[in-house]
């Protein structure tokens, strides 16, 4: 079977609309429904031009910026109480419950230091490269689905490769900061990270390239939906090649974010701070925004490509939501509520995977510069192009229960029934059902495992020692 | 306020408002590109004038190429600019004064690209087309159209990376032969070199 047959000829997305004149134009009413914005299922109609620009802009502002910050705040945070864990040391305690708010007093001493600046650096570009480095994260934000409703921009057919776009910008502001601060340890960072950027985008694009062959589509709320049957629908356990290629990724964002082991381009250890090292203040704290809030869309993206978005484990929310949003009046309450599962269950998978990043961190030495290469030129981009010929060859060759189901009922393609076991061995897909369930099993019992092992190694934890903050009653002279 | 909002704002108002944004940054930062004589603050010029052309092929819902234009041209190119001026120049900030032939040329080939761009606009006819996007999945058709009737042009392209190396390590390197000479005359010696970073 040509693997185009599986794009149904009639697909409501493929309207001809402007993406402006939608964001700013009742034509919006137009959208199939499962393309209608969180505020048409609460408000129960089509926006008016003002009240989409209104609402984008009080979105963007109320909850895009603080989300984002306090993301970046609380991973932070995290961190440190990771990484004390480890070193088998309490970690941040002292400011608010458990130490929650040390980043707070953190960021309201960055705010209070000088800002300094070398009198030798290029002025103008030490001073923008901070927010050159922070505002493509931030523009990142538009295409994450957090729920089958809740993204800011549902149309955007190019989701995925948007995010890629805007995340190779930041890298800018991270060569700019090294190469402005006229500095030489800065220059050594800054050319480290420049050389592992370009190499590390090549198996990390390979990777999502071969996810979204899995798929068929780029946006990303479709890959959503289409991953709404149950954790056997899951794209990363579609075929072996996509289940290799998640690891790939992993790894591939790991060296895009600079996090250790190839944290490169700032090794205190050689190179002072690298990158920034003649940054102070809030610039300074501008760059650590930057790399928790892309920590997190790198786990969002691995979410919503490989890991079944929103969806729960079960099925569940794809299965209500299909039966919902066939009349979204009637069911106006159950939409809302789902969608803010929806957000829970996103942000709780990108979390986990953001927890495992910081755990590497703090378990792996870092390489040499020619190791971190040696590892993405002759071992990552050749996996990744085997894997890409692997995906392509089984997307050709073995016939996909869900393709079998397009074809049969091409419209809402994302309405089947999770547990109906009958529909499982139509249009001879018993191949890559069986495949699938294995994958989701070994996938399952990956996840269990790291599980147990987090969870105990948080029962066994080092606590506070009581000594620490009472004074041992010193003992009575006999 | 709604009704006074919906009086003065309407979707071509936003449309060209966003056009009019968008075309001044591109148009702006271009200028700089040409001015600036710091290679890499003309690089950062370059960065600001493909974010306003991106922005331009998002209002004609180009987005995939908007995304392309970063990816290719900002991810890759740019960065592999700054990576060979910091390769190969021998001052952290490298200037380059173009001499008085090199200006010429450079006037000469711009105008005659000029003239070509007026013409090749003139003779376009820009009444929109409607696409006609209901019978194929425009990523789908994408991939199609570039790994098919477009191979050839598609494969050339990549060759821009090579040449935007190549280009900026001249750059770069600017006068080699003064170097050879300071180099002959002993001149960069490592605390001298040092001194001169600092």
């Amino acid at each position: 079977m040509p693997p185009l047959a599986r794009i149904p000829a009639g697909r409501a997305v493929n309207q001809p609309m402007p993406i402006l004149i939608a964001l700013t134009s009742p034509i919006a009413a137009a959208a199939p429904d499962w393309q209608k914005t969180f505020f048409e299922i609460v408000s129960g109609h089509a926006p008016d031009v003002w009240e989409r620009l209104l609402a984008s802009i009080a979105l963007i502002a109320v909850v895009f910026i603080p989300s984002v910050l306090l993301l970046a705040m609380f991973s932070i945070w995290w961190e440190r109480k990771v990484c004390a864990h480890m070193q088998s040391r309490p970690g941040p305690n002292r400011v608010g419950p458990i130490g929650i708010l040390q980043s707070l007093a953190d960021g309201i001493k960055l705010i209070l230091k000088e800002d300094l600046q070398p009198s030798a650096a290029d002025p103008i570009l030490f001073r923008l490269a901070p927010y050159l480095s922070f505002s493509p994260v931030f523009a990142a934000f538009l295409a994450l689905p957090f729920g089958p409703n809740l993204t800011f921009e549902p149309k955007l057919n190019a989701g995925v490769f948007w995010i890629l776009a805007v995340l190779s910008i930041e890298v800018m502001g991270v060569i700019l900061a090294g190469w402005s601060s006229n500095n030489k340890w800065a220059i050594y960072g800054a050319m480290r990270e420049a050389c592992q950027m370009v190499s590390y985008e090549i198996p990390l694009g390979l990777s999502i390239i071969i996810g979204v062959m899995a798929a068929g589509t780029l946006n990303l709320v479709e890959l959503g939906h289409l991953q709404g049957g149950g954790i056997h629908t899951w794209i990363v356990f579609k075929n072996p090649f996509v289940f290799c290629a998640f690891f790939v990724y992993f790894i591939a964002s790991l060296a895009s974010n600079k996090r250790a082991p190839f944290d490169l381009p700032e090794s205190e250890s050689e190179l002072v701070a690298g990158f920034h090292t003649e940054y102070s203040g809030m610039r300074f704290a501008f760059f650590f925004f930057a790399e928790y809030a892309a920590m997190f869309i790198v786990g969002s993206i691995q979410t919503a490509l490989f890991l079944g978005g929103w969806n729960d484990p079960f099925g569940l929310i794809g299965y209500h939501y299909s039966q919902w949003i066939a009349d979204p009046g009637a069911h106006r309450n159950g939409l809302i509520l789902l969608n803010l599962i929806s957000i829970g269950i996103f942000i709780t998978k990108a979390m986990t995977i953001v927890f495992v990043q910081m755990w590497i961190r703090w378990t792996l030495p870092r390489p040499r510069i020619d190791q971190v290469l040696y590892a993405c030129v002759k071992v990552l981009i050749p996996a990744a192009c085997v894997l890409l010929l692997g995906a392509a060859l089984w997307e050709l060759l073995v016939p996909s229960w869900h393709q079998a189901k397009l074809i049969e009922n091409p419209l809402p393609w994302f309405n089947y029934h999770p547990f109906s076991w009958a529909d499982w061995a139509k249009g001879g897909a018993t191949t890559s059902l069986v495949v699938q369930a294995i994958l989701a099993l070994i996938g399952v019992a990956i996840a269990s495992a790291i599980t147990l092992w987090v969870a105990y190694a948080f029962l066994t934890r080092r606590t506070t020692h009581q000594r620490l903050t009472e004074a041992e009653p010193i003992p009575e002279p006999a | 306020m709604p009704a006074i909002l919906a009086l003065a704002i309407d979707a071509q108002t936003v449309a060209a408002a966003l056009f009019y944004l968008f075309a001044g940054i591109a148009g702006a930062s271009a200028l700089g590109v040409v001015l600036s004589r710091n290679i890499v603050r003309t690089a950062v010029c370059l960065l600001f004038t493909l974010v306003g052309v991106a922005g331009l092929y998002f209002l004609l819902e180009a987005e995939f190429l908007a995304a392309v234009q970063l990816v290719i041209y900002v991810g890759g190119t740019l960065i592999l600019i700054i990576f060979g001026v910091m390769l190969t120049s021998k001052s952290p900030f490298s200037h380059f004064e173009p001499k008085a032939g090199e200006v010429v040329v450079a006037i000469a080939a711009c105008a005659v690209l000029f003239s070509a761009m007026i013409m090749a606009i003139r003779s376009a006819d820009f009444r929109p087309q409607s696409l006609d996007t209901t019978q194929k999945y425009p990523v789908v058709a994408l991939g199609q159209a570039l790994l098919g009737d477009y191979l050839v042009p598609f494969e050339l392209a990549s060759v821009v990376l090579l040449v935007v190396m190549i280009g900026a390590a001249y750059l770069a390197k600017g006068r080699k032969r003064d170097d050879k000479r300071a180099v002959a005359r002993g001149a960069a010696t490592l605390s001298q070199k040092a001194r001169q970073w600092s």
